[in-house]
């Protein structure tokens, strides 16, 4: 059924997203925002609170926060928030690290993968008050545009990726992959990324772009 | 997921003092302790587990490996499963621990996961998980639904009339063929358990899967020096190449002296509702020959009590055909 000859209806304007300049991200985390504070409305003491401190987060603060110290990315962050906050939900909605992203929330697909003390985790496996004192990076804190670590600038030369969404835990997960013992082979690096899916099936890839960098190593080590 | 309060231990006797006031150290306890949170907090966000307290036990000394004089090795109960595949000696001296602990879960997982916490991991089984569903262990009484519903990866071995729950861990499996023995610091002072012995079958009571009491903590695990002259080896069966459950598995540990086996330590995952040491198939195996025709009695021996479920009868044979396949590269390379 077409609907070519009918004027589609505008909907009503949503006063809230009517922020001028509006970037990808930034409409997107205020999608975010709009759908956190609708569905954590039992912790939320005080619904629709604006944020004094970017700090705080878009939600209101918990009856139960507590005070925690996290390090991430070099920076350290004193917050309140709620012990049950995981890891992946504090980088995102407190700390606004976008990066890291929300796929299954139950440790199955890697999107959510970030380093702890240099170590890949699945952060939505953790709780953010549990990791004080440790150092977290995010794939923020691994490069810059104009300045990508060699994972990220491997994935662009290779095409690594088609939607994007996994792609972020998979860069984490290749960057640690490369200081763990791993086999030379292709077979070896699939084995040891098997945590990371891709729906989009980038797999060989992904696996290319991995091996161009073990192999300029590799290269640098010996020549 | 219900709110909680969260501690951290700085000390074990702080610990097992907080956690002696629970009424259950087993399904639905309200005081648990926390190390890699991996199985934990999957199942409180499931409101699986619904603890009101976490004690963190991860700044416990409790995260070394270490040789021990008798030529064994202890194991920190926070131990990280990779830094533990990962240990020259696991990977010298005790083969079959380090590859059944990388052939499971994903190199993220095992980064987190940790010794103590993988003893104690849950079933897979997703009546277990799904809270509107009828389970015996999860709700005693409510009845199992996967007896009469999906039981393809559920178990054969050691099951009740109440739960059928497969035990999903590899190193489980490794550490009942290598004799580990379980360390564990509570109210009552200290226990070495075999792990023969901790886990317990599900019986009437499947709510209840290890012998642990309210404030038991376990510290370390040990494993017995290496049996002179053995090798050992873990092989995994299941539906993707990786980063999935066993629908079977076997750990083997075998001594091969002149063609003919001196000493077997067999045991199976993926089938049994704790890991399944299976002495029978030791029994036909030691003193025998290494020869096709003994390894298939041996796997006889191991499922003849087998009771297949309505979707998993495949892997009786699947569970013979992995245990004789291991035991062939064992004696193989031996």
């Amino acid at each position: 059924m077409s609907n070519q000859d009918e004027t589609p209806e505008r909907p009503e304007a949503d006063t809230r997203f009517e922020f001028a300049p509006s970037t990808r991200r930034t409409f997107l985390s205020r999608l975010g925002m709009a759908g956190l504070l609708a569905t954590t409305a039992p912790v939320v003491t005080t619904l629709g609170q604006r944020p004094g401190k970017a700090e705080q987060g878009l939600s209101a603060e918990s009856k139960d926060a507590i005070p925690v110290t996290l390090r991430v990315n070099g920076k350290k962050h004193d917050l309140r928030i709620d012990p049950r906050t995981t890891l992946l939900d504090c980088l995102r909605e407190h700390l606004h690290l976008t990066g890291s992203k929300k796929g299954c929330d139950h440790g199955q697909c890697g999107a959510c993968t970030v380093h702890i003390n240099g170590r890949r985790v699945n952060s939505c496996l953790c709780f953010a008050a549990m990791h004080e004192g440790e150092e977290i990076t995010t794939v923020e804190g691994i490069g810059q545009p104009e300045n990508l670590h060699a994972v990220q600038a491997a994935f662009v030369a290779c095409d690594a990726y088609q939607c994007g969404y996994c792609t972020s835990g998979q860069i984490m997960s290749a960057v640690a992959l490369l200081k763990e013992p791993c086999g030379p082979e292709d077979v070896d690096v699939k084995e040891l990324m098997s945590g990371n899916i891709c729906r989009c099936g980038a797999y060989p890839n992904i696996v290319a772009a991995i091996q161009s960098v073990r192999q300029n190593v590799k290269q640098q080590k010996t020549g | 997921m219900n709110t909680f309060a969260l501690t951290r231990a700085d000390d074990s006797a702080q610990a097992i003092a907080t956690a002696a006031k629970a009424t259950t150290a087993q399904q639905g306890a309200e005081i648990r302790f926390i190390g890699g949170g991996t199985t934990l907090i999957d199942l409180m966000k499931l409101n699986v587990e619904q603890p009101k307290t976490l004690i963190d036990i991860n700044r416990l000394p409790l995260d070394k490996i270490e040789a021990l004089p008798d030529g064994g090795l202890t194991i920190g109960a926070v131990v990280r499963n990779s830094d533990l595949a990962y240990h020259p000696v696991v990977r010298k001296s005790y083969a079959v621990l380090s590859e059944a602990i990388l052939s499971g879960a994903s190199a993220q997982l095992r980064n987190m996961a940790t010794t103590a916490g993988n003893l104690l991991q849950r079933t897979r089984c997703m009546y277990f998980r799904a809270t509107d569903m009828p389970c015996n262990k999860r709700e005693p009484g409510t009845g199992c639904a996967a007896i009469t519903g999906a039981n393809r990866s559920l178990a054969i071995l050691g099951t009740s009339e109440h739960c059928i729950a497969t035990n999903p861990s590899d190193m489980n499996v490794a550490m009942a063929a290598l004799e580990a023995t379980i360390h564990v610091r509570g109210p009552k002072g200290e226990q070495s358990i075999p792990i023969a012995d901790f886990h317990v079958l599900p019986g009437n009571t499947p709510q209840r899967e290890t012998v642990l009491e309210p404030g038991d903590l376990i510290t370390h695990v040990t494993l017995p020096p290496p049996a002179p002259g053995s090798r050992s080896l873990y092989l995994k069966l299941r539906d993707r190449a990786s980063y999935e459950f066993a629908l079977a598995s076997a750990a083997v540990v075998v001594t091969v002296a002149n063609g003919k086996l001196t000493r077997a330590r067999i045991a199976l995952g993926g089938v049994g509702t704790k890991p399944w040491r299976s002495t029978e198939a030791e029994g036909e195996l030691t003193g025998q020959p290494a020869t096709q025709a003994v390894f298939q009695k041996a796997a006889d021996a191991a499922l003849r009590g087998a009771k297949p479920q309505s979707e998993n009868g495949f892997k009786i044979e699947l569970a013979k055909r992995c245990l004789v396949h291991a035991l062939k590269l064992a004696t193989q390379t031996a």
